[in-house]
């Protein structure tokens, strides 16, 4: 028992390091949630204000701009850590390393995902959405964000020792995030229509649940390699 | 007990060392000496499981390293080039997580261990305006606070002033009386004067112009 409780200490001790060292950066979180604000005000600049026409493509943007701001959000993930030596002494903590970074991860979410989750509202005003779509929406969100994070941090893991990573991070990166903008954008568009979108949730749903349970041992091994 | 046995380095298929075999016992400090660029770093990644040899096993009482890894890094406290302190916490911040992290039995004061690498009176600046030494000095106030028998220490010694290299020194010797294991690599002269004390030359080890 002592060592399941001493598992997850570590585990938060993780996410309590994470946090703080969040808040001293306080960009590093805004940074890519006004990125993701921005581009989503920018299609009502630039197509016209038509309320039909915004509710037609507002899934695909929202999902768009959350993908591309994700993808900014990414690099201070591992990069820092593998920079200031912390990476090495994380593998080299007496835990399984694929537990720790679940830890990386989810403080990863926390700062980059939950606050587009808590901007949504506004947006679904820009966008004129009605209240049923952008509850389906912010359900999609939900759910997508996390695996996006859980993806990200796998391509993040194989590209950290390379000196420029970033651009092979985005080529590795949105062909994996397809499926999770296809369903999303396929969920909202139901919602839109007055149909159930159930279906499409628990599909949604059950990739997350995959992502949670595959994807920390893939960037485990992703980090060992690379650090090697 | 540490057993490298009959270990070859690879980087960038040459041959950096081969057929290394040394043993480190409880009580001994170990100084890896070598020129630059003869794979002292290499050899430590290698020892910790950082990496892997291309050929070779590294034993940690008598088991391979890969096959107890947990276990092994319980009892394994390294410090290379890059510190693993983060710059933007405080250094009593950064203590309080590789204390928590690794829980150790005992209560440790961190106040107190700070005090003892003179950062009394930084605990609660951040770690990125301190100086090179004084960031060094977080880092290895962590040999203060652990009860892990083997320490893996790369160039320990770098912008520290000369009375800290003596406390530290001192710090090894009492570790190595106690039946830890000290291994290190350094430029600097080392000044014990022990039976507990001795130099593998890794230079005896390198192979040359030989690849792969």
């Amino acid at each position: 028992m002592p060592r399941v409780k001493n598992m997850f200490n570590a585990f938060f001790q993780v996410i309590v390091k994470e946090l703080t060292g969040a808040f001293r950066h306080r960009s590093d979180i805004l940074n890519p949630v006004w990125f993701f604000i921005i581009v989503v005000t920018l299609f009502p600049l630039g197509i016209g204000t038509d309320p039909a026409l915004l509710q037609r493509i507002a899934p695909g943007i929202v999902w768009v701009a959350a993908l591309l701001a994700a993808l900014l959000s990414f690099e201070r993930l591992f990069k820092d850590d593998y920079i200031d030596g912390s990476l090495e002494q994380l593998m080299l903590a007496p835990y399984p390393l694929a537990w720790l970074v679940s830890a990386k991860v989810l403080a990863h979410w926390l700062l980059t995902g939950l606050p587009v989750l808590l901007v949504s509202p506004l947006l679904a005003a820009f966008l004129a959405l009605d209240i049923n779509t952008y509850f389906a929406l912010f359900l999609t969100l939900l759910i997508g964000t996390p695996i996006l994070s859980l993806l990200g941090a796998i391509g993040v893991a194989l590209t950290v020792g390379l000196r420029k990573g970033g651009i092979l991070l985005s080529l590795i990166m949105l062909p994996l995030c397809i499926p999770i903008l296809i369903f999303s954008t396929m969920a909202i568009d139901a919602a839109a229509y007055g149909q159930s979108y159930i279906g499409l949730l628990a599909l949604l749903g059950a990739m997350l649940i995959a992502a949670i349970t595959l994807a920390p041992f893939a960037i485990a091994a992703a980090l060992r390699v690379s650090v090697s | 007990m540490l057993h490298c046995n009959m270990l070859t380095a690879v980087r960038e298929d040459r041959i950096l060392f081969k057929e290394l075999s040394f043993i480190i016992n409880p009580g001994e400090i170990v100084q890896v000496a070598g020129p630059n660029g003869v794979g002292k770093t290499t050899l430590f990644r290698l020892i910790i499981g950082l990496s892997s040899p291309y050929s070779g096993e590294i034993l940690w009482q008598g088991c391979s390293i890969f096959e107890q890894r947990e276990s092994f890094h319980r009892q394994l406290l390294y410090l290379g080039h890059k510190t693993g302190i983060k710059p933007e916490l405080t250094p009593l911040e950064n203590l309080q997580f590789f204390h928590k992290l690794h829980v150790t039995e005992e209560d440790v004061d961190l106040w107190h261990v700070l005090a003892l690498v003179g950062l009394a009176g930084y605990e609660d600046v951040s770690t990125a305006q301190l100086s090179a030494g004084q960031q060094r000095r977080v880092a290895l106030a962590r040999l203060w606070m652990n009860d892990c028998p083997l320490w893996v220490l790369d160039e320990p010694f770098t912008a520290i002033d000369k009375s800290g290299i003596k406390v530290l020194q001192s710090l090894f010797v009492k570790h190595a009386q106690r039946g830890g294991m000290v291994l290190l690599t350094t430029h600097q002269d080392m000044t014990i004067n022990s039976s507990l004390f001795r130099k593998v030359e890794l230079q005896h080890f390198a192979a040359g112009e030989e690849y792969v």
